[in-house]
């Protein structure tokens, strides 16, 4: 009761394609809160709606049902750029969150003036400069130096880190980060985890990070969350997030949703 | 000797008028990546409104030239319009634009073709401003041609680089990664038509003046001009920054403008010209693929690099 609520998800429904064959209920009532500086890992089988939940936050999806309070505001008929000033958000396809023909400043550029109006003024000051160069140089990646390259000559980690510099430029209400790293070779997967984390811890983001591997889930985050046929099925914090194994969290998810985990990629990933 | 180079005189001077339209439609289709039409009509809608009010009302050209700038960008807003609000997608937005635009410029006119008959107009004014200081008064289109493309290109370069130009070419280069910073795309995509039609506009404005009359079936093949001025551009230089890039965009359109004129030297009917146009453009537009495939050596490019 102490904590302050950042998000709230009450009661949403999702249903793609309603009224057709196809008809998929997605997200079956979900309930959550999210709490000032949480960093939550969302798990879950490939269907469980975990990207659907994502988009829902940040405004690709609205729900059928429910509402999304955000930063004590009803968010729920807001598009993306409406939400865009409380988002910060990091794809899985490294291709998608920066500008290809653009420099890395300009990228950045367009990051510090997020959702402000744009003018006639310098597209990238003085001072803009100074500042992208200092937190470049806090990725470790040498990118400092290169701010006027384009970012379609940089690989798929670089470019991935920008995004993530790019999300929380302006410190933002909320960090959404969709399996970012899921495209990466496990190296830079790694490298980039490593990077998701100093940004996170050290500037106490709250954080809702989906990932495709329990590992990474388990070993990262304060909290977290798993999805199983559009519901939450597991929601472990503090002591017990921080002792949970695979084996102890395959058990919960037995418990909790009267079925054993089958999705091979989870348990191997 | 002095054929060859009235010749080139003539082609530089109408490259550059082309020129500013090729740099109109560049912002569409390489900046916003959306194929637009508009030009079509907008090219004989800056001629038309030019014309019609030096010739009807007696405006003072540059004040008549500035204002078919204008007119032009308001059919680009109309496009616009069309594209992002109503989401007709971008082809049909162009062609309903110009099909609208044609009965719009007959009715401007008051019948196809209207001449500029005794009236001054800016090329008009430059060979007499020219003739006064003593200059040949043939080279008055290429030197009027030459300032204005400059002071758009350093214009262009300026805006390109200010927040909302900035916002623009994101909005082109990665919409969805726009919308997420916050980027009224809709709103980025429309400036970009209102430029970019302007621009054309004004180009048929110049055009008409240099040519002396407006006539309705002018904006025909405006796209092909321009794209081929593009192509012939990103051709021959490769990988430049947006500054170097407009330049390249003039240069292309003169060197369009010439090899036409060379297909004029060899006896080829004006009335084919077309035909040799869309050819040409052809080539142009293979030629990437030509070449990779028979000199697949040759291309020692390390990095793919796109063009901005």
């Amino acid at each position: 009761m102490e904590t302050k609520a950042v998000l709230t998800l009450a009661n949403i429904h999702k249903t793609f394609h309603p009224g057709t064959n196809n008809e998929n209920h997605v997200l079956k009532g979900i309930n959550f809160i999210l709490e000032a500086g949480e960093f939550v890992t969302v798990i879950g089988g490939n269907g469980a709606g975990k990207s659907t939940l994502l988009n829902t936050i940040a405004g690709t999806i609205f729900p059928d049902e429910g509402s999304i309070i955000l930063a004590d505001c009803d968010v729920t008929k807001y598009n993306v750029r409406k939400r865009s000033k409380y988002i910060g958000r990091v794809f899985q396809d490294p291709r998608m969150g920066t500008a290809t023909r653009l420099t890395i400043e300009e990228n950045l550029a367009l990051a510090v003036k997020r959702n402000k109006p744009k003018g006639l003024g310098r597209g990238v000051s003085a001072k803009d400069r100074l500042l992208f160069e200092e937190k470049l140089a806090m990725l470790g990646l040498n990118l400092e130096t290169k701010l006027q390259a384009e970012i379609g000559l940089l690989s798929g980690g670089q470019r991935q880190a920008i995004t993530l510099l790019m999300a929380t430029l302006i410190t933002p209400k909320i960090l959404l980060l969709d399996e970012h790293t899921a495209a990466l070779d496990p190296k830079t997967s790694a490298a980039v985890l490593k990077i998701t984390e100093e940004l996170i811890t050290s500037k106490q983001l709250t954080t809702l990070m989906i990932t495709h591997n329990m590992e990474d889930a388990i070993r990262y985050g304060t909290r977290l969350i798993m999805l199983n046929a559009g519901k939450i099925v597991v929601d472990v914090k503090g002591v017990e997030k921080q002792n949970l194994t695979v084996t102890a969290l395959m058990n919960l998810f037995h418990q909790n949703s009267g079925t054993a985990l089958q999705d091979d990629t989870l348990l191997l990933g | 000797m002095s054929l060859d180079l009235s010749i080139l005189l003539s082609t530089s001077s109408q490259g550059l008028l082309w020129g500013i339209m090729a740099i109109g439609i560049y912002l569409m289709y390489r900046i916003l990546d959306i194929a637009d039409l508009t030009a079509e009509g907008a090219f004989p809608l800056g001629a038309a409104i030019c014309v019609s009010l030096i010739v009807t009302f007696g405006w003072d050209p540059l004040l008549a030239t500035v204002a078919a700038m204008f007119i032009g960008s308001l059919a680009g807003f109309v496009s616009g319009i069309l594209h992002t609000k109503l989401k007709i997608p971008a082809l049909l937005t162009g062609i309903i634009t110009m099909t609208g635009l044609y009965t719009i410029n007959l009715r401007i006119m008051g019948k196809g073709n209207l001449p500029l008959t005794t009236n001054a107009t800016l090329v008009s004014q430059m060979k007499q401003f020219f003739e006064t200081i003593g200059v040949n008064p043939d080279f008055a289109i290429l030197a009027l041609g030459a300032c204005i493309v400059t002071s758009i290109i350093v214009l262009l370069c300026l805006f390109f680089n200010t927040s909302l130009g900035l916002a623009i070419r994101a909005t082109g280069d990665n919409e969805q990664m726009s919308y997420a910073n916050g980027i009224r795309v809709d709103t980025m995509k429309i400036i970009g038509y209102m430029i970019s039609n302007g621009l054309i506009a004004l180009s048929g404005a110049l055009m008409a003046q240099n040519n002396g009359y407006a006539d309705i079936n002018m904006g025909i093949g405006t796209i092909v001009i321009g794209l081929a001025s593009i192509i012939i551009a990103e051709v021959i230089f490769k990988n430049l920054s947006i500054t170097k890039r407009l330049i390249t965009i003039i240069i292309g359109a003169i060197i369009y403008r010439f090899i036409l004129a060379m297909v004029l030297e060899l006896g080829v009917e004006p009335s084919d010209l077309k035909f040799f146009s869309a050819l040409l453009l052809t080539i142009a537009l293979s030629s990437p693929l030509i070449s990779k495939k028979f000199f697949p050596k040759k291309s020692k490019t390390t990095v793919q690099r796109s063009d901005a």
